[in-house]
């Protein structure tokens, strides 16, 4: 995997993400993309190189392009509409809505660049409302893959799931985690520190930056047990249940903290088991920096998760 | 396996059945006092064409790939669409009673998931003629012979996500796909010329690459001729002229019918026209 962006020991998820979809492609016929000029943003060119037919790419349309991915699934296609987020999901919420999630086809919805991975940008470029339009859809299962290896599994899980999907991708570096004998399950968070003192659940990008709050966290003798919830829709609540049974929680997202996981955490303990839950994202509209200055300035950091530890912890 | 195919001489079978379903449709929005009742009348005859003189399909296998596919993106005209799929064998009859009711399979506005014969699910405005391009791409994909033809209002042209469509079937030279407006020249509120004018819908489609045909939308030899027209290159565009309310004297041309309910004496008087 070509990896020449990215910083020693951080990988652009991205590159998982292209290759498995041209793999798969090579053996199934029936996988096209649908792009609205995003062939690059998307990483798709050297599918598009290989599948030029399969490669539709719609222009600066975003309607038109999710209402053709319906229309694909209508004729027995597996299309992956592919461009970014905010567009896929802000400017075509209503086609999200009514032609895929309560049609109920048979559509990937790739949403490329998530979060605040387009930092200087502005609001208007940031996707971290995205959660929490989607979330009430709930048949759109919602995905978001915290590394190269759960990115590739993620992707060929999808491909193979009949039903519409919302598969959250990121441009941002991320390390491999260090989990052994990984699997992918849908729907089933992923242990990735064991802990009793408090559970951090994390997803996407921010899940290494959780173990690294676990690792400070334990110098100072607090065991935090660290979750990859990849899954957002539907929610693993066995482990919400054994989560809650530490005694508090802290979530963490590249997105905000209104509606997305930690609203959906909120909800859960609320109706379940009230735990204190400090939530660890953006408070909405956010200033203008890089990605990783927004990460740092928000409490992104393992510096900033370990603090939302402590005061979960004083609120337990 | 039952497939569908056209007569050869339709035109007894389309008016007849025409005939039926403005009846039923009628009768369903006076039983649920709900309904798109002038927007159904307009439509009729284009869906009675397509469904008896047109299109070929299998009731009984309603997912059959090789099915000439009708999307209806005016999803509230129900009462319409509703009668043609009964009409072409998707369901009995006694669903047409349970119209709107708790837990109905028949929605006011229709659901593919559990209706057969539904091809997607429409209501919001300008959706199914996006859809229908996907459709008809993946013919293209596929080498599919099916066609792919879809219903959109007239005011419906008002939303900007057909003419993204549009653009698309046109570039791509889609010519499996039909799209078939409903000019009754009447929006929910006044006409659609005074609304935010479509006018000249035919020099519109013309620029965005498509043939063009403008027909009276209750002409049912023209209706067969303009929806049977061999595929050429480009995506076809009918512009059916028709009236709102078409059938009943006291509906015909009025936007208030567009969701207007009749009453006991209007639903009586209605019936003894429509014979």
């Amino acid at each position: 995997m070509s990896d020449v962006t990215a910083p020693p020991g951080l990988h652009d998820c991205r590159e998982a993400w292209a290759s498995t979809i041209e793999a798969l492609a090579a053996a199934d016929p029936r996988i096209v993309v649908v792009v609205n000029d995003s062939v690059g943003s998307s990483k798709l060119g050297g599918f598009q190189q290989r599948f030029p037919d399969r490669t539709i790419n719609v222009g600066i349309a975003e309607q038109v392009m999710v209402g053709v991915g319906a229309g694909l699934a209508n004729g027995g296609q597996i299309p992956f509409v592919s461009a970014a987020s905010c567009f896929i999901t802000g400017r075509a919420l209503e086609q999200v809505k009514a032609d895929v999630a309560y049609a109920g086809f048979n559509v990937k919805l790739v949403g490329q660049s998530s979060g605040v991975a387009y930092g200087e940008l502005g609001a208007t470029h940031h996707s971290i409302e995205d959660f929490a339009w989607l979330r009430p859809l709930t048949n759109l299962t919602i995905i978001t893959p915290a590394d190269r290896w759960e990115t590739a599994e993620a992707v060929k899980w999808v491909a193979t799931h009949d039903g519409p999907v919302y598969l959250r991708l990121s441009r941002m570096p991320v390390p491999d985690l260090d989990v052994p004998n990984r699997e992918f399950h849908m729907g089933r968070a992923e242990v990735v520190r064991r802990g009793s003192d408090l559970a951090i659940i994390a997803c996407g990008t921010t899940v290494h930056l959780a173990v690294a709050a676990a690792d400070a966290l334990q110098v100072e003798g607090i065991s935090a047990r660290v979750l990859n919830m990849a899954t957002l829709n539907p929610l693993d609540e066995p482990a919400l249940h054994q989560a809650a049974a530490t005694g508090a929680i802290v979530t963490v997202e590249e997105a905000s903290v209104r509606g997305g996981l930690g609203g959906a955490v909120a909800e859960f303990t609320a109706a379940n088991r009230p735990v204190p839950v400090e939530r660890v994202g953006f408070p909405g509209f956010v200033v203008t920096g890089s990605a990783d200055w927004l990460f740092r300035e928000y409490g992104l950091s393992p510096e900033g998760i370990a603090a939302a530890a402590h005061r979960a912890l004083a609120r337990a | 396996m039952t497939l569908h195919t056209p007569p050869n001489e339709p035109i007894p079978l389309i008016t007849a059945k025409a005939l039926w379903m403005r009846r039923t449709a009628f009768a369903m929005v006076h039983a649920a006092q709900l309904g798109h009742p002038g927007g159904d009348f307009s439509a009729i005859d284009v869906l009675a064409t397509l469904y008896f003189g047109i299109l070929r399909f299998d009731p009984e296998r309603p997912a059959w790939a090789e099915r000439d596919r009708f999307i209806m993106s005016k999803g509230h005209a129900t009462g319409a669409l509703y009668t043609a799929l009964c009409a072409a064998g998707y369901f009995p009859e006694d669903w047409l009673a349970t119209y709107m009711q708790p837990r109905s399979l028949l929605n006011g506005h229709p659901n593919r998931t559990y209706l057969p014969g539904v091809e997607t699910n429409t209501g919001p405005l300008g959706h199914g003629f996006p859809v229908a391009v996907g459709v008809a791409i993946a013919g293209v994909l596929t080498g599919g012979r099916y066609r792919t033809y879809v219903l959109t209002g007239d005011g419906e042209q008002q939303e900007g996500s057909n003419w993204e469509a549009a653009m698309v079937a046109g570039h791509r030279r889609l010519d499996h796909l039909t799209l078939i407006i409903d000019r009754n020249r009447l929006q929910q509120g006044a006409g659609t010329e005074e609304t935010s004018g479509l006018d000249p819908l035919d020099q519109k489609y013309l620029a965005f690459g498509w043939d063009v045909s403008m027909i009276d939308g209750h002409d049912y030899p023209a209706l067969l001729a303009a929806l049977s027209a061999p595929p050429n290159g480009k995506p076809h565009c009918i512009i059916a002229n028709t009236i709102k309310g078409k059938g009943v004297s006291f509906m015909e041309n009025k936007a208030s019918w567009h969701h207007g309910v009749p009453n006991d004496e209007q639903y009586a008087a209605a019936m003894k026209e429509l014979v």
